[in-house]
């Protein structure tokens, strides 16, 4: 099953290295990974998504709360939550396709924004189902690039991830 | 410009940072550091010259540098410490820090680093440090700031010393150590993200009195948590009061005392069979400080399935080690000594009391099993047999002596037929298994015990894994003795051949050997070869008696022997491999 994990680490060097170290030591997937540091600039946040028995995502939580850098770890997929990921697609522009382009990226709300007089670049944020969706829906030939920050994730409500 | 200093530091006196890391060490109460010198490093050496509270053990490999602060943390229960050059000095040293890590031992391992200004230009003798030891530390720290040497070398033994323990790396640049700042050692130290848990949660509690109160096949299973923990009063107080029986881990021995009735042997790959059946046949099941862990239990799979009503309640200070390869009922977080003290309060003022008759029935199966006398060997054998040597060995010894070991065979017979009745006396490698530990674990006890008995059980593979090290025992008067059982085989790989795979004996034959006893007069020591069983007992008397003197001791054994019961790799725990002679 898939989980998106919330991980609060001291903003140290080499934090990032033990977290992404250890799923590939113990043999845990990920699927995604986004880091920033937080309001607070002595914390970062992370997002994973992995997937996962139950059995397989309590071990990876409680690995992780043991990195001595770990401040918090909290599986959002346990509660209601929501979560955004954003990606920048160039596509192929040009002639008679140039006016559909827009109109799909208008459907799923996407916003161009550089244009060549043969491309444009599209952000698109949302789900990972909707922006893979929005790609499915380009003639794939079309597509000249695309690159995804991976999910970021948050509580629902006034549940907030803190120290 | 002026100096920066952070608030807390003002008011200490002005020193290099090699002197700050000796001051460190000085304020934690280290007694000696092992270790091996080089360019990196030459600060803190020069430190180490200036003063005289540190003594440095200095080793010949810095392998044995880390093995050495290892069996002295294993036997004193205090922080082991190591202090190694940067790029080959940490390289070496990395099988030591994960010897420890594999075991939980608490160490601080000090490296020397390149100058920060060359950090990443691949300079003489850097390497990644932190990189390379991030998988097999509790934690890492690489120094960059001065000002920041004390706190982090404070951090390192705290972290090194509580909840799990474990061995913490500190890297410090060779600038660093000779750059200076004000020296303050803070008292303590407290970090957000680290908190380990110490009591257990009283309903985890209460439940697990329910479940042991209740139980007609109980079963206690300690394994070295309990010993990391000081926790074997409380195991033997809490097995007493209860009646039941118990079990130890290869690195829980001497958390129970071996001779007592209560004791049912070791459990596991090659435990016996009263303790793998009982494991596996019990309705209730204490875990203390153990992890189920593929040489204890075998194929998990086949430990659930084959019982699956069977209740667990394991205590353990580390959450990750519950339900990691066993699901667990009852799991409670928290140091085992701090558990088991409220556990045994409980059980006292509990009216309830084990059903008598249950109980009786549950020990006369055991005493069934125990009649198998599963660790039976030929005593009429015109050939030493290994597990003579080590009976002889505990009668010689009078049971007392710190024994380490290196890995295979002889370190089984060793864990068989040693009965420790007296935590931190056995000092081995369990958790990765390191071929070469038992000369510098012994080292290392016998620096921190100089009065007490202590030998190494090893064998002829095995001792010349770290054979180097017999120049620091001659170098710092270190008489201990070895207990060599040559069998011209690395033995455990070849009972794994001869059992699963027909007998082909690929590379585990030891040829050209060298004749130990030349090579430990040429080292300085005494050396004696023994060849009959009659002359065992005599040749360990005699090396004993040389109080002043390390003895090596070859004793030429039985080729084929094996090690006896055996469960074999991937199998459940109570199917059993046992020897011809029952």
């Amino acid at each position: 099953m898939r989980h998106i994990l919330s991980i609060l680490v001291e903003n140290e060097a080499g934090a990032l290295s033990r977290v992404a170290g250890l799923f590939s030591a113990r043999g845990y997937n990920i699927e995604t990974l986004t880091v920033a540091p937080t309001e607070d600039t002595t914390m970062s946040r992370m997002t994973i998504v992995t997937t996962g028995s139950d059995e397989v995502v309590e071990q990876i939580t409680k690995q992780l709360n043991k990195l001595v850098d770990v401040v918090k770890v909290v599986d959002l997929s346990e509660g209601k939550h929501i979560e955004r990921e954003l990606m920048l697609v160039k596509v192929r522009a040009a002639g008679k396709d140039r006016e559909e382009m827009k109109r799909t990226a208008d459907i799923f709300r996407g916003r161009i924004i550089d244009v060549t007089d043969k491309s444009y670049t599209i952000e698109l944020t949302g789900t990972t189902e909707k922006l893979d969706a929005f790609l499915e829906a380009l003639d794939r030939a079309a597509i000249l690039e695309t690159v995804r920050t991976g999910v970021s994730g948050i509580g629902r409500g006034e549940w907030v991830l803190k120290v | 410009m002026e100096l920066k200093l952070p608030p807390n530091v003002e008011s200490g006196e002005t020193l290099t940072g090699a002197e700050i890391v000796i001051r460190c060490l000085q304020e934690e109460g280290v007694e000696h550091v092992f270790g091996y010198p080089g360019g990196a490093v030459l600060f803190i050496y020069d430190a180490i010259f200036k003063q005289k509270a540190v003594k440095h053990v200095l080793v010949r490999h810095e392998q044995g540098a880390l093995h050495a602060a290892d069996g002295y943390a294993r036997a004193t229960g205090k922080c082991g410490v190591a202090l190694v050059t940067s790029g080959p000095g940490v390289t070496n040293a990395v099988t030591g820090i994960c010897t420890a890590f594999m075991d939980s031992i608490p160490m601080v391992v000090l490296t020397g680093q390149v100058s920060t200004r060359a950090i990443g230009e691949d300079a003489f003798q850097e390497c990644d440090t932190v990189g390379i030891t991030r998988p097999t530390v509790k934690h890492n720290f690489l120094v960059k700031d001065v000002n920041e040497l004390a706190t982090t070398i404070k951090k390192a033994f705290h972290i090194a010393t509580t909840g799990r323990p474990g061995p913490v790396v500190v890297d410090i640049p060779k600038d660093v150590s000779m750059q200076a700042a004000r020296f303050h050692y803070p008292e303590k130290v407290s970090l957000r993200s680290y908190a380990p848990v110490t009591r257990g949660h009283g309903g985890q509690i209460k439940k697990a009195l329910q479940l042991l109160l209740e139980a007609r096949r109980p079963m206690v299973y300690v394994g070295g948590g309990a010993i990391l923990g000081e926790a074997s009063a409380e195991v033997t107080e809490l097995v007493r009061l209860l009646g039941y029986p118990v079990t130890n881990t290869l690195m829980g021995l001497g958390s129970y005392p071996a001779n007592d009735k209560q004791f049912v042997g070791m459990l596991g790959m090659h435990g016996t069979w009263e303790a793998n059946h009982a494991m596996q046949t019990c309705d209730v099941l204490l875990a203390v400080g153990a992890r189920f862990d593929d040489r204890v239990i075998g194929d998990p799979k086949h430990f659930a399935a084959g019982n699956p009503t069977r209740k667990i309640i394991h205590i353990d200070v580390d959450p990750s080690s519950i339900s990691k390869r066993v699901r667990v009922d009852v799991p409670i977080v928290g140091g085992v000594k701090e558990v088991l003290h409220d556990l045994i309060a409980q059980v006292k003022a509990a009216p309830q009391r084990p059903d008598p008759a249950a109980l009786a029935a549950w020990w006369a199966q055991i005493t069934e099993w125990r009649a198998k006398d599963c660790l039976k060997y030929n005593r009429k054998s015109e050939l030493i047999k290994p597990q003579f040597v080590i009976e002889k060995l505990y009668e010689v010894t009078k049971g007392d002596a710190y024994i380490t070991s290196d890995v295979g065979q002889h370190q089984m017979w060793a864990a068989q037929f040693y009965r420790f009745d007296k935590p931190r006396r056995w000092i081995n490698s369990g958790g990765l298994g390191t071929m070469g530990v038992g000369l510098p674990y012994a080292m290392g006890v016998k620096m921190a015990f100089p009065d007490a008995e202590v030998a190494c059980v090893t064998g002829e593979a095995s001792i010349q894994m770290c054979i180097q090290e017999l120049s620091t025992c001659k170098q710092y008067h270190l008489p201990v003795k070895i207990v060599n059982l040559n069998n011209r085989y690395m033995g455990m790989v070849r009972q794994w051949q001869e059992f699963f795979h027909g007998n082909r004996y690929a590379e585990s034959y030891m040829d050209a050997l060298p004749d130990f006893v030349k090579l430990a007069e040429a080292y300085g020591h005494v050396g004696m070869k023994i060849e009959k069983p009659g002359d065992v007992e005599g040749a360990l008397k005699e090396a004993f008696a040389m109080k002043d003197r390390l003895v090596f001791l070859d004793f030429i054994t039985d080729q084929t022997e094996n090690v006896f019961p055996m469960v074999p790799g991937g199998k459940g725990i109570s199917e059993m491999i046992l020897s011809e002679e029952l």
